[in-house]
């Protein structure tokens, strides 16, 4: 077996390690892919569709689908920046996301995707979900209201904080983040130093009292786009 | 509201585009004189239930929505309330200049943009003068130094409240105890370089509307004008603070109702009635009933209020109002626009003041101490004084919010004013032409409630006018546009 595979994305010939996922292999060769319910660290988990490429014109997610040699992968196409665009204004959709006065601001990973990919205003229906807020344990909150169901938190706390504290519960539009507890946070193991507040992508588990500590300007998307990190690789 | 059948009626709809729901009505009898004039406001905003179950440290943030020309001031009166709930009330030097840079910026931006944009049309050109001149590119126009001038220094007051806050409009600066940033020496610099040109500039508004003001006073004095109680914050020392200090409240000759009152007890000495034609309700003075109890505030209040500021030209200017007077309070609605460029002078030579002062560099940004349940955040706006008050549950919760805006306050005298001006200048008119009509928000206007923006900007008013005979039936309709 060869040591490495050979595939073009955007043009570009690449080497990737074999059983690399392409999202993976794009991101060492500079190529930003966007995502929301990957994480490093944890196994792809191919539920946002975010990360959805073009694998010889065939639309695949990336986070999930390994190299193979001679592939042809596209990522920054017209037609997949639309429909990244349209999943975008689904999420914002579907939940209660007022980043007009919400602390992850700057820092959240759905408003900054929203940004790179020009999303100006859902064409969607807001639906205005009734939903609540978590707030009995001492440091932490939930916010259902901004959850994206990406399962970083439950996955997170499952195989790398060893808790188990979160799982979904529900189907279709009823799907939520549930605790492992009958009762509230409050009533599970969770802690505010788990991993799992840290892999939230939006302003949903939050670390309680810290709210707008970050000024304006110097929040982590205020001067550069989500994903700029990686395409700085290239530019090297 | 409907139509009485012994009178005729006239709806001024909407006065404001404050979402758009605030309209006069004016009922005339049989012989056509003022029967009755009510300004209604039927915006429902629902901040005080939707905020209910929010994080606290959310609502400094949250809550300065309410507002784009003033969010500051929500801003920073939610933070004080949530200052007390973590305990963290006494700010360090570096935390309270460096909030009070950002509140003098605002009312250096909100003052000037009132003058020149929304009132020097009136003043410049006459109260009935062609409404296609009557606007703020008609002052363009004619005179344009003073159109620049008025953008120079709201651009200068937003600029201030960017370094402090972290945006123009609705930033993030203050926190429950304190800031999230300083100033630096680069940012200082920057808006030093321009101090000068605000202060000539601040001098002359001052002297426009001093001038204007003692020039017509025959014809402004009476102009909805009556007798009223004010209310404002004053310094233990009795003086104008517009950031912090104690509750006083004077009647229309200047005796004190009361004085010092610590704002935590507010409830005691405030109620707020609630009439059946309007959302906003009006505040009065417990100890003399909703009768005689309500007052105004803004800037007429709060010089009348206080007993010296402490900047030494508008001090000096103060001086020359209140001879105008007598040195007791001035009553002349008309006259709110002089007392609020005698701020806009204070507000620079604050911000001059703290520009040199090296606390604004400070790294302590933040205290805390003992957590409370229950909270009032008040300050000083540039339309009036404003409450906050907040109770938070254990789980950090707000659990009550309870907001009195400076608007609400002026409910009272504004309907005052506006019978006033349609009871003088329209009674008995045979037709009520557009430049009558302005008068009446000529009137509302003086007050620079939030409802003042919209009704002016550029001079199209989308108003509806209607006058109704005693059967119902619509004798006359104008639209002006």
């Amino acid at each position: 077996m060869s040591e490495t595979v050979t595939l073009t994305i955007d043009g570009a010939e690449i080497q990737a390690k074999p059983g690399q996922m392409i999202l993976v292999a794009a991101e060492e060769a500079g190529i930003y892919i966007p995502r929301l319910c990957h994480y490093k660290g944890l196994k792809p988990h191919g539920s946002c569709r975010l990360c959805t490429v073009t694998v010889n014109g065939k639309p695949m997610a990336s986070c999930t689908q390994p190299v193979a040699p001679g592939m042809v992968v596209e990522t920054k196409t017209e037609a997949l920046n639309q429909f990244r665009r349209q999943i975008l204004e689904m999420l914002f959709a579907e939940g209660n996301h007022y980043c007009m006065f919400c602390e992850k601001s700057g820092n959240c990973e759905l408003q900054a995707q929203g940004y790179r990919y020009g999303m100006t205003a859902p064409r969607y229906p807001f639906q205005y979900p009734m939903r609540d807020i978590d707030a009995s344990h001492p440091d932490i909150f939930l916010d259902h209201n901004r959850c994206i169901l990406c399962a970083r938190c439950v996955r997170t706390s499952k195989d790398l904080d060893g808790k188990n504290v979160f799982q979904f519960v529900n189907r279709g539009k009823h799907k939520r983040v549930a605790v492992d507890s009958r009762a509230r946070l409050a009533g599970t193991n969770a802690n505010v130093t788990d991993q799992a507040l840290g892999a939230c992508p939006v302003g949903a588990l939050m670390k309680k009292r810290v709210g707008y500590a970050v000024p304006v300007g110097q929040r982590l998307y205020d001067h550069k786009p989500i994903g700029s990190e990686i395409e700085a690789k290239a530019s090297r | 509201m409907i139509a009485t059948k012994e009178s005729n009626r006239i709806v001024i709809e909407p006065v404001t585009r404050v979402e758009g729901h605030g309209k006069v009505t004016i009922l005339l009898d049989e012989q056509r004189k003022v029967k009755q004039a009510r300004l209604h406001i039927v915006e429902f905003r629902g901040f005080e239930r939707f905020i209910q179950g929010r994080p606290y440290w959310e609502v400094p943030v949250l809550v300065q929505r309410l507002c784009g020309i003033c969010p500051v001031s929500h801003h920073l009166a939610a933070v004080k309330a949530m200052d007390r709930i973590v305990g963290g009330e006494n700010l360090t030097p570096a935390a309270e200049k460096i909030r009070r840079l950002m509140h003098y910026g605002q009312f250096f931006q909100s003052h000037a943009l009132h003058f020149f944009h929304l009132c020097s049309p009136d003043l410049l050109f006459g109260f009935d003068a062609d409404p296609m001149i009557r606007n703020v590119i008609g002052v363009a126009a004619k005179y344009p130094d003073l159109a620049v001038q008025g953008v120079m220094m709201r651009k200068y007051g937003q600029e201030i409240i960017k370094i402090t806050a972290g945006k123009k409009i609705h930033g993030t600066g203050a926190i429950p105890g304190g800031m999230n940033k300083n100033v630096s020496i680069t940012e200082r610099d920057f808006l030093l370089k321009d101090l000068d040109q605000m202060i000539t500039w601040a001098r002359g508004a001052l002297k426009i509307a001093k001038d204007y003001t003692v020039q017509n006073l025959e014809k402004l004095a009476p102009f909805g004008s009556f007798d009223s109680n004010h209310m404002s914050l004053v310094r233990p020392d009795g003086a104008m603070d517009l950031y912090h200090g104690n509750l006083r409240a004077i009647d229309s000759t200047g005796n004190k109702i009361f004085d010092q009152v610590d704002y935590q007890d507010y409830l005691q000495y405030i109620a707020e009635e609630v009439r059946s034609w309007s959302y906003m309700k009006f505040p009065f003075i417990k100890s003399l009933g909703p009768e005689k109890g309500w007052y105004r505030v803004g800037p007429l209040a709060r010089i009348n209020c206080c007993d010296f500021i402490d900047t030494p030209e508008a001090e000096s200017a103060r001086k020359e109002f209140m001879a105008v007077t007598h040195d007791k309070p001035n009553n002349i609605t008309m006259a709110y626009h002089w007392t609020r460029m005698i701020e806009l002078l204070h507000a620079i030579e604050k911000i001059a003041l703290l520009l040199h002062d090296k606390d604004l560099q400070g790294t302590d940004l933040v205290v805390k101490g003992t957590r409370r349940r229950e909270a009032v955040g008040l300050i000083e706006a540039p339309r009036g004084t404003l409450f906050h008050h907040y109770v938070v549950n254990e789980q950090d919760q707000v659990e009550l919010a309870n907001l009195i805006v400076s608007t609400t306050h002026n409910n009272e005298p504004m309907n005052r004013a506006v019978q006033k001006v349609a009871a003088d200048h329209l009674s008995g008119k045979p037709e009520i032409t557009e430049g009558l009509l302005n008068h009446i928000e000529v009137a509302i206007r003086a007050y620079d409630p939030c409802l003042s923006c919209a009704t002016h900007a550029l001079g199209k008013m989308p108003l509806r006018v209607r006058i109704v005979d005693h059967e119902g039936n619509v004798i006359d309709e104008k639209v002006k546009a």
